[in-house]
């Protein structure tokens, strides 16, 4: 009872270092049950970084990282391969086995954890790629494929064994307004129908807005900002405004750290 | 000087490879039984990593016996021992082209694919959704390769040592004149099972194991980049050569 | 599933392939084929000196294999050479009284042993030791032989032939 009131994601003091750069700095973040969370940001401030951290692809230097009631960083890798089927993850590329056509594609989960009749099989297959509307090109091979057509099937293979909770990495990137919608139908009509929790990292502001609960802003390696869409587009503090409004400089500033420009150029007469 | 070379080396580079590898190895074995779960899968991958290596093998196996036969001919027909021309072609072959020449030619047909696919599964990120399925790539893509590797080659080098010994009787009996029963007499009575033929067998085993080691570890440790994936399969076929041809050294020292 | 069925197919054609061609090589280009394991029986005989003889070199009478030498070892008390050899049992009426000499095939050829028979009613039988036996010809030996007689004998004959000579010349 209480269990279904906590969230599904605990994020606490979460550090994270690559190389000399820090990406996490004490962060902290919970993805409520059934809901669309969106994280957003600049790019380049670890937001694939988080995801992997919630599906154990990548260890934080320190903190914590509650999935349905498991701290993902202490799990062995068994325990991790049993909870990563109850997640789908939907990478940017789609990721999807050039060996295989689409139909094996999704299988492919099936077949690898679950020796079931081949009957079966089938059908599950063909529902889910029914659910994204692409039953019709099961039999094609991911070359023939186009953006949008193969992070449909991508979507179907993540949903196959009907998880709890999607990760949904830059979903929206490179489509076409028509395939954009179709994603987007996709992400809301799943949340609706299964209740499943979706997290998504995204850019694009307007497609965020048609479809997420809730907005984290990540940047510096914490969240600045946190709300739902609309509120947070007409937040005050300087880092809504720089990336909701899109402007150039600001917090995030449009020069890459550099020494004096004057004294680049030679100009203060030291380089003479 | 000498401790920066150390530290940002060559040498170190080299042997932080060879560690990583033999490491690699080992990660290898441990997935073995797993991915015997999914035979098919390195059955397929026979098919792919040896049957299609077949072509390129008898040809090549075909003409190193023919130039064998020619060379030795004139070589012992100087001191009177064509005779001899059966022995020493199937000794040749048996104990040193064969498995060698095999395995050089298997690091370029096939090793270099086996790098190629799986460096771009890795830059595709289907490596990474493997493991976002609960998939152990290792189990599911590296061994079967390498099991298949390691069980083509000596099949493929039986194949090439037959070639080259149907090559050696055309160019020695058929184009020299040299007798049919005295090339074929003379084999018989010279060549052993056990240390020629089975010997070879092990060589080549050896030589399987530790090309398509190479292959499977260029690949998965790739940079997930187009060059990365080029340097890669460059990186088989001159590893694969070099180790190839001093293992041979070591073994021959240890096995005759 | 067809396509996977015909991945199966040719695998296994290729694995077939391989144990064909294996089998081709350690039939046709060895001597394996020559082999009769287990049917048949073993004869011993002492020889001086064996020579270059290997395990497993041919036995023959008149030019025919009958079997093949299966161990060389040496007798510690008479510091001898004790040679086993194993006979086809298809060759069962070899004389108890026959010989065994260690021949060498053409100049620089490997050695096998030969048996020469003898005229004995009694045949061999499985364990028994041939008595009458001649060493491998050393080229060595021979060589030597012949460098001494050669000499003595170049020495010898223009003496004994000047000797007929000065006779025949002085009569």
């Amino acid at each position: 009872m209480s269990r279904s009131a906590e969230p599904l994601v605990r994020v606490r003091g979460l550090s994270t270092r690559l190389g000399d750069k820090v990406i996490f700095d004490g962060l902290d973040l919970d993805i409520p049950r059934g809901s669309i969370t969106a994280v957003m940001g600049p790019s380049g401030t670890g937001k694939t970084t988080l995801l992997k951290h919630i599906t154990g692809q990548m260890r934080p230097d320190a903190g914590e990282v509650w999935v349905d009631g498991s701290n993902v960083p202490t799990l062995g890798r068994d325990a991790l391969f049993a909870l990563r089927e109850r997640i789908g993850y939907l990478f940017q590329n789609s990721a999807l086995l050039t060996d295989f056509d689409v139909f094996e594609n999704v299988a492919f989960p099936l077949r690898q954890h679950a020796r079931l009749p081949e009957e079966l099989v089938r059908n599950i297959v063909l529902t889910k790629l029914q659910a994204v509307g692409l039953r019709g090109a099961a039999r094609l091979m991911p070359s023939e494929l186009s953006g949008g057509m193969a992070r449909r099937v991508a979507l179907a293979r993540a949903i196959v064994f009907d998880p709890m909770l999607i990760l949904y990495d830059e979903p929206f990137v490179g489509l076409d307004p028509i395939a954009l919608n179709q994603v987007l139908k996709l992400i809301r009509t799943l949340n609706q129908t299964l209740g499943i929790t979706s997290i998504l990292v995204a850019h694009e502001l307007s497609a965020v807005r048609r479809v997420a609960d809730r907005v984290h802003l990540l940047a510096n390696g914490k969240i600045v900002a946190a709300g739902a869409p609309d509120e947070l587009a007409r937040g005050e503090s300087d880092w809504t405004k720089q990336f909701f409004g899109g402007e150039a400089d600001g917090p995030v500033p449009f020069h890459y750290p550099a020494g004096d420009y004057a004294h680049d150029l030679g100009f203060d007469g030291s380089a003479a | 000087m000498n401790a920066r070379f150390l530290r940002d080396g060559y040498v170190t580079d080299a042997l932080a490879q060879i560690g990583a590898a033999g490491l690699f190895f080992f990660t290898i074995l441990g997935a073995v039984p797993k991915s015997l779960r999914h035979f098919r899968e390195t059955v397929r991958q026979i098919w792919f990593v040896g049957a299609m290596s077949l072509v390129i093998i008898m040809t090549c196996g075909l003409f190193v016996g023919m130039v064998l036969a020619l060379q030795l001919y004139h070589t012992l027909s100087i001191f009177g021992g064509t005779a001899a021309l059966g022995t020493v072609v199937a000794l040749s072959l048996f104990r040193e082209l064969g498995p060698v020449v095999t395995a050089l030619l298997f690091a370029g047909r096939a090793g270099t694919s086996i790098t190629a696919e799986i460096g771009l599964m890795r830059a595709t990120d289907q490596l990474a959704a493997m493991e976002m399925m609960a998939v152990d790539p290792v189990a599911y893509v590296v061994a079967p390769r390498f099991l298949a590797g390691v069980i083509a080659m000596p099949i493929l080098a039986c194949v090439f040592n037959a070639l080259g010994i149907f090559g050696g009787h055309l160019v020695g009996v058929t184009w020299l004149g040299v007798d049919n029963g005295t090339f074929w007499g003379n084999m018989t009575a010279n060549v052993e099972v056990w240390a020629d033929v089975i010997n070879g067998v092990w060589k080549s085993l050896a030589f399987g194991a530790v090309v398509t080691l190479i292959a499977v570890f260029q690949g998965y440790t790739t940079p997930p980049t187009s060059e990365g994936v080029a340097y890669a399969t460059t990186r088989t076929v001159v590893f694969s050569s070099i180790v190839v041809l001093a293992l041979d050294f070591v073994l021959t020292a240890f096995l005759m | 599933m067809t396509q996977r069925r015909s991945y199966a197919v040719g695998t296994g054609l290729f694995i077939l392939l391989g144990f064909a061609a294996l089998a081709y090589l350690a039939t046709q280009t060895t001597s394996v084929a020559n082999y009769r394991q287990g049917d048949s029986y073993t004869v011993k005989a002492r020889f001086g000196n064996v020579g270059q003889l290997k395990l497993r070199a041919p036995v023959k009478i008149a030019g025919v294999r009958i079997g093949s030498v299966s161990s060389v070892q040496l007798e510690p008390d008479k510091l001898d050479a004790l040679v086993t050899l194993s006979i086809d049992k298809r060759y069962h009426d070899i004389p108890d009284d026959s010989s065994a000499v260690i021949f060498t095939s053409g100049l620089l050829g490997d050695q096998y042993v030969g048996i020469q028979p003898g005229g004995s009613p009694e045949m061999l039988k499985d364990g028994d030791e041939l008595v009458l036996t001649q060493s491998a010809l050393q080229l060595e030996d021979l060589i030597g032989k012949f460098l001494v007689n050669g000499s003595g004998d170049a020495s010898k004959k223009p003496a004994a032939n000047a000797q007929d000579h000065k006779p025949a010349g002085g009569s």
